[in-house]
Parts: C-alpha cells; structure tokens; sequence
C-alpha cells in the first residue's frame, strides 16, 4: 500500500500525541484541528481515545457530544459561517495524511463498550497507558484534551 | 519526465482545511514538480511557507494582488 503520508523533506520524525479525554463536540473540534495541523506540517500524529472522548468514535456518535457555554444551533450556525469543516471531513483528512488512532481497552471495559459498537475502520490500535506512554515518550507535542 | 505545475486553490477553506489541502497535493506532486497554491486568508499565507519548512522544501515564489495571494512550493 502507498504510504499516505510520505517523507518529503528532512524534517519527518517529530510527533504530536494528543489524549482525546472530552467526548465535548468543541473540544473534539480543538483535537482533530491539532491532529490535521501536525500532520499537515510534516509531524506524525497520534489520538489517544479514552473516556467520554471514546465514545465519540461509536457508530454515529462523532457530533453528537455536547458543546460548552453556546447551545447547539448557534454553535452550529457560528461555524458553518466561518466554513469550517464538519468533524467527520476533519476526522477523514486524519486518516487520508496517515494519522493513527488508538482505542483506550480500559476504558471499553469500565463502560462495556464493545469493539462492535466502534467505528472499528478508524482505530489503528486498541491499547492501554503503555501503548500511550510509548506513543508519548517519542513526541515533542503531548496535549491533554 | 517533465515536471509540471499542480494547482491547489484554498480561498474558501478556513482553519485547518489550507494546510491540509497544501500537503494533499504536496503528496499527490512528484519530485520535481511546483505546487501553486491560491487563497486569501491572510493567516494562510503566513502559514503555507511554514508546511513547506516543516517538510524541507523551498517557497520559490510569492505574489499578491488585490487581496488574493499565489505561493509556489517545489517539490
């Protein structure tokens, strides 16, 4: 398969990891602009989906979280004036620039999540705290979300 | 083979869609070839060289003309 993020220049070993913890629809927003914006500078990236957050990579669930201090149809409204893109195009764009998402299996079991109910074409990996920390130890951009 | 200029047009895009749409096309280009990237977001144009450094390739041409800008990236 082709590589779809692959090395241009000199400047391709730097990594952005980012602990996606809110299932928030605005700050999944704030994750997955981060994610692209690494990915598109020419860094690796990794999502590390745990908590509330994991539940927003269930079938359907990716807007369906709940947005902080604006209410939906204005929240909605603000960002289709800006052109913003809608999480499902950010989220795509992840995967298309080679970014990887792992799955918190500690978390599928505290809340009975199933692999069944995820959107299993998005996650790389399903892992624990040592999958994260040796995804983190290596990256110069480590984000709490 | 010839190199070619590929154009990428990003004047409706906001936050983070120019930098992607760059680096779309800078993987889809070959070696050789100049990527032309259009908009006008004034933050874009500030910020498209920046892809470029961040991979190691050169901006070898910037032009801006009644609000809408033209950056050339080689690949």
């Amino acid at each position: 398969m082709e590589n779809p993020n692959p090395k241009i220049g000199e400047k391709m070993d730097d990594k952005t990891t980012i602990i996606v913890h809110s299932g928030d629809t605005d700050k999944l927003y704030s994750a997955l602009i981060i994610g692209d914006g690494a990915l598109a500078m020419g860094m690796e990236s990794t999502m590390f989906f745990t908590f509330w957050g994991l539940e927003r990579l269930k079938k359907d669930e990716l807007d369906k979280g709940p947005i902080s201090k604006m209410s939906r149809s204005m929240f909605d409204s603000q960002l289709q004036k800006a052109n913003v893109d809608t999480l499902e195009k950010l989220i795509t764009d992840y995967k298309e620039l080679g970014g990887k998402i792992i799955a918190c299996e500690m978390t599928m079991e505290i809340m009975g999540i199933k692999k069944e109910e995820l959107n299993q074409e998005l996650i790389d990996e399903y892992g624990a705290i040592g999958t994260y920390i040796h995804e983190a130890r290596e990256s110069k951009i480590n984000l709490f979300i | 083979m010839v190199n070619k200029i590929v154009k990428v047009d990003v004047t409706d895009k906001t936050c983070p869609g120019p930098l992607v749409e760059v680096r779309k096309t800078l993987n889809k280009a070959s070696p050789g070839d100049i990527v032309e990237v259009t908009g006008k977001h004034s933050v874009s144009k500030k910020e498209i060289p920046m892809v470029a450094e961040g991979m190691g390739l050169e901006v070898i041409d910037t032009q801006e003309k009644d609000g809408k800008w033209k950056i050339q990236i080689q690949r």
